[in-house]
């Protein structure tokens, strides 16, 4: 396709540029996301009955779609990056919240009370048996984050061209070329692709006691 | 003026609760575009998950394909079908259809691969062919992971559905995108209400169908 990576001259930046504010708009906001998530799972699984309002209150969040949020913004913060990552960093601790909640649960009573037994505090505790033991839990919710962010961040280009990629997609309307607009999802669609398999190889690097090529949270028991 | 102003004016002016842009009218169409969206990815989800959970082959292929389709930005691929198909009701389909397949595809296929094998051998013990043990017996198991796996797709239709607004469809998107072109904030706030309203009783409604159609016995677990 002739022109697929020839990047009209008013959005001043190159395709690898694209990339790279893409990749900053959609994942400073899941890091963010993941910084807010720990604690406030953590309060979760310590008051149970703190649980059910977290969930009920973030789902309604998660219900706001995109544009609406990044409009509503554009009052406070301008039309500025903050406007896209700030709705992306919301989504994303809706998504990490209950898979932290629910991987530190799944954390066996013996487990904790081995921990406890062997001179663990409450912190060490913590970061050493339970966080370690919810990994697979905690990658599960950051793929989905990590994806959807990087998908999302193409609606900015509604609110004055803060979609990155997506701004590709108002150009191709702008300048009828639809490669433009090609060139936009399918990158988009790689970097989405790309982050997951890091994701995967995260996972498998940081639990190197699980069964390796299983699909995570059960043991591969299909192998005849 | 804060964002609960914005909201209480878009409902209290009369001028928005009839005709052709009337809250009635927007709810009606975002519905209907939710509801075709949900129905046509169950009609390709469901089938193949339960298949594929029953016979418990093809998971990494199923895992692939998931993944893949959940890296396709819907907006993007909204304005990309738009650009080469023109506009109307199929390109707002095909990105909604793509967003909700894999979480119920992957959900399904979960759900009846975890269910436990002694009920099915006992089954298949008792002289039920498969599709029978499919239907009768994981099937009820696996149904109050199957509807949260449609529920989830329902509410990222609910709320991914105001992307038709964008290319000349109705729909409670109409509010949200005419209000940021018109710098109408009261217009995208209300819109914003509602959709989130709709995903409400969207949930309502999933726990009501779960807690008609899963067995007691399910559920005591």
């Amino acid at each position: 396709m002739n022109g697929f990576f020839d990047i009209p001259s008013d959005l001043q930046n190159t395709w690898a540029g694209l990339i790279g504010l893409h990749l900053r708009e959609a994942l400073l906001p899941v890091l963010a996301g993941l910084v807010l998530a720990l604690p406030l799972a953590q309060l979760c699984v310590r008051f149970r009955w703190l649980y059910p309002p977290v969930l009920g209150v973030t789902t309604v969040l998660y219900a706001v779609p995109s544009l609406a949020f990044f409009v509503v913004l554009i009052d406070y913060t301008g039309q500025t990056e903050l406007t896209v990552m700030i709705p992306l960093a919301v989504y994303s601790l809706v998504v990490l919240v209950p898979a932290i909640v629910d991987g530190v649960r799944s954390v066996p009573q013996e487990t904790l009370a081995a921990a406890t037994a062997m001179g663990f505090g409450p912190v060490r505790r913590y970061v050493q048996v339970q966080l370690p033991i919810a990994v697979p839990a905690l990658v599960a919710g950051l793929r989905v984050a990590v994806v959807s962010s990087i998908s999302l961040v193409s609606v900015g280009a509604l609110i004055g061209n803060q979609g990155a990629l997506g701004n590709l997609l108002a150009a191709a309307q702008k300048y009828d070329r639809p490669e433009l607009a090609a060139n936009s999802v399918l990158t988009t669609a790689l970097l989405a692709i790309a982050c997951d398999a890091a994701l995967v190889g995260l996972r498998a690097l940081l639990t190197p006691w699980m069964p390796r090529g299983g699909r995570g949270r059960r043991p591969a028991v299909m192998a005849k | 003026m804060n964002v609960l102003d914005f909201a209480g004016a878009f409902f209290g002016d009369g001028a928005h609760w009839h005709g052709y842009d009337g809250i009635p009218q927007r709810l009606l169409e975002h519905v209907q575009y939710s509801l075709l969206a949900l129905g046509l990815a169950a009609l390709i989800g469901l089938p193949v998950g339960l298949v594929t959970g029953h016979t418990g082959r093809g998971g990494n292929a199923l895992a692939l394909v998931a993944t893949a389709a959940r890296a396709l930005p819907s907006f993007g691929l909204l304005v990309l079908i738009v650009i080469m198909m023109g506009f109307g009701l199929l390109p707002v389909m095909i990105p909604l259809v793509i967003l909700a397949v894999p979480p119920i595809l992957v959900t399904t296929y979960e759900a009846v691969r975890s269910v436990d094998p002694a009920p099915v051998d006992a089954a298949r013990g008792m002289g039920m062919r498969e599709g029978r043990i499919l239907l009768q017996v994981e099937l009820p198991v696996a149904l109050p992971l199957i509807l949260s796996g449609l529920r989830s797709a329902a509410i990222q239709i609910v709320s991914t559905a105001t992307i038709a607004a964008y290319v000349s469809l109705g729909g409670l998107g109409r509010y949200i995108v005419d209000g940021l072109y018109q710098r109408d904030y009261e217009k995208v706030v209300g819109g914003a209400t509602l959709v989130a309203v709709l995903a409400l009783v969207t949930l309502a409604l999933f726990w009501a169908a779960g807690r008609l159609a899963v067995s007691p016995g399910v559920r005591r677990r």
